[in-house]
């Protein structure tokens, strides 16, 4: 009986804890930890900074040159016109779930348009923005 | 006689695969292109901006160039780590064409000979439309690209 009681002690906790996380990306997590590693002043993640670096152009490329003006859209490459899967997880369930994949890709993507690396920061920004979608 | 004829029918069996040697200047694709099984590293890591091209469509020694200059990838750094990049590589050398009797070792597919001779009747207004755009882009128009599959009657070139 004392174990009953137990379990729906911990289901009930779960139940509440569940909602709050749901907004929660482990991935972003650790983009967190590092974001206050680079900056010591670091607040949070911006959807509107992740927006601006999503449309910035440096050079004849942006974000959106392949993945369309929305991540919920699916897009095309701009040089060998493959088409690729819409990035917000809204749109596409499997995205942001595998971190050196998406490691991967912003260390990729962020040489080809900013031809340089990102900051912990603008990671993070960029995933506010694609899971606020 | 029968030594006659013998002898006929080995001239013409020598003349006919010289004359694909010739035409092809050795440069010719290999068969299969794709093998039944494909690596799934090879499938996952090339689709990500192109067609996962088949091994067979290049020799070893392209691909071995290829993979050993990802970090210089057609103007993108394409770099993987190291047990990624040597399993790919591995499966690339291991069904590259085995039919490439030239000398040569081109890193892309379109500066090959069995492919220029292929595509030499379409006119330059096809691969100028949006939905071809480049010559990287195969499955444009071959729509068994994706498992291999080449051959004419899957072509279809869009509009």
């Amino acid at each position: 009986m004392k174990k009953n009681k137990n379990k729906t002690a911990w289901l009930a906790g779960l139940a509440l804890a569940l909602p709050l996380y749901a907004g929660a990306n482990p991935i972003q997590d650790s983009y967190r930890a590092a974001a206050k590693q680079e900056n010591p002043a670091f607040k949070d993640f911006s959807a509107a900074a992740g927006r601006k670096l999503y449309t910035t152009k440096v050079g004849e490329l942006a974000c959106a040159s392949c993945h369309t003006d929305s991540p919920m859209l699916e897009g095309k490459h701009a040089k060998t016109n493959k088409v690729i899967l819409p990035m917000a997880p809204a749109a596409n369930p499997k995205r942001l779930t595998d971190a050196a994949n998406v490691e991967k890709w912003f260390k990729r993507n962020c040489n080809d348009v900013l031809k340089r690396a990102c900051t912990a920061q603008e990671k993070g920004d960029f995933m506010a923005y694609l899971l606020s979608r | 006689m029968k030594s006659l004829s013998n002898i006929l029918i080995t001239l013409v069996a020598v003349t006919l695969s010289l004359t694909v040697h010739a035409r092809n200047n050795g440069e010719e694709r290999g068969r299969p292109v794709l093998p039944t099984h494909v690596n799934a590293k090879w499938q996952q890591e090339c689709s990500g901006c192109h067609l996962a091209f088949p091994p067979g469509l290049l020799p070893a020694a392209s691909w071995r160039k290829l993979m050993s200059g990802l970090d210089q990838h057609f103007g993108t750094n394409a770099a993987l780590g190291e047990p990624d990049t040597v399993a790919i590589t591995e499966f690339l050398v291991k069904n590259a064409s085995n039919r490439w009797s030239a000398n040569t070792a081109p890193l892309r597919i379109t500066e090959s000979h069995w492919y220029k001779s292929r595509h030499s009747e379409l006119s330059t207004a096809i691969w100028k439309r949006a939905s071809v755009k480049s010559h990287s882009n195969c499955a444009a128009c071959h729509t068994g690209a994706d498992k291999g599959v080449f051959d004419e009657h899957r072509v279809r070139i869009p509009r």
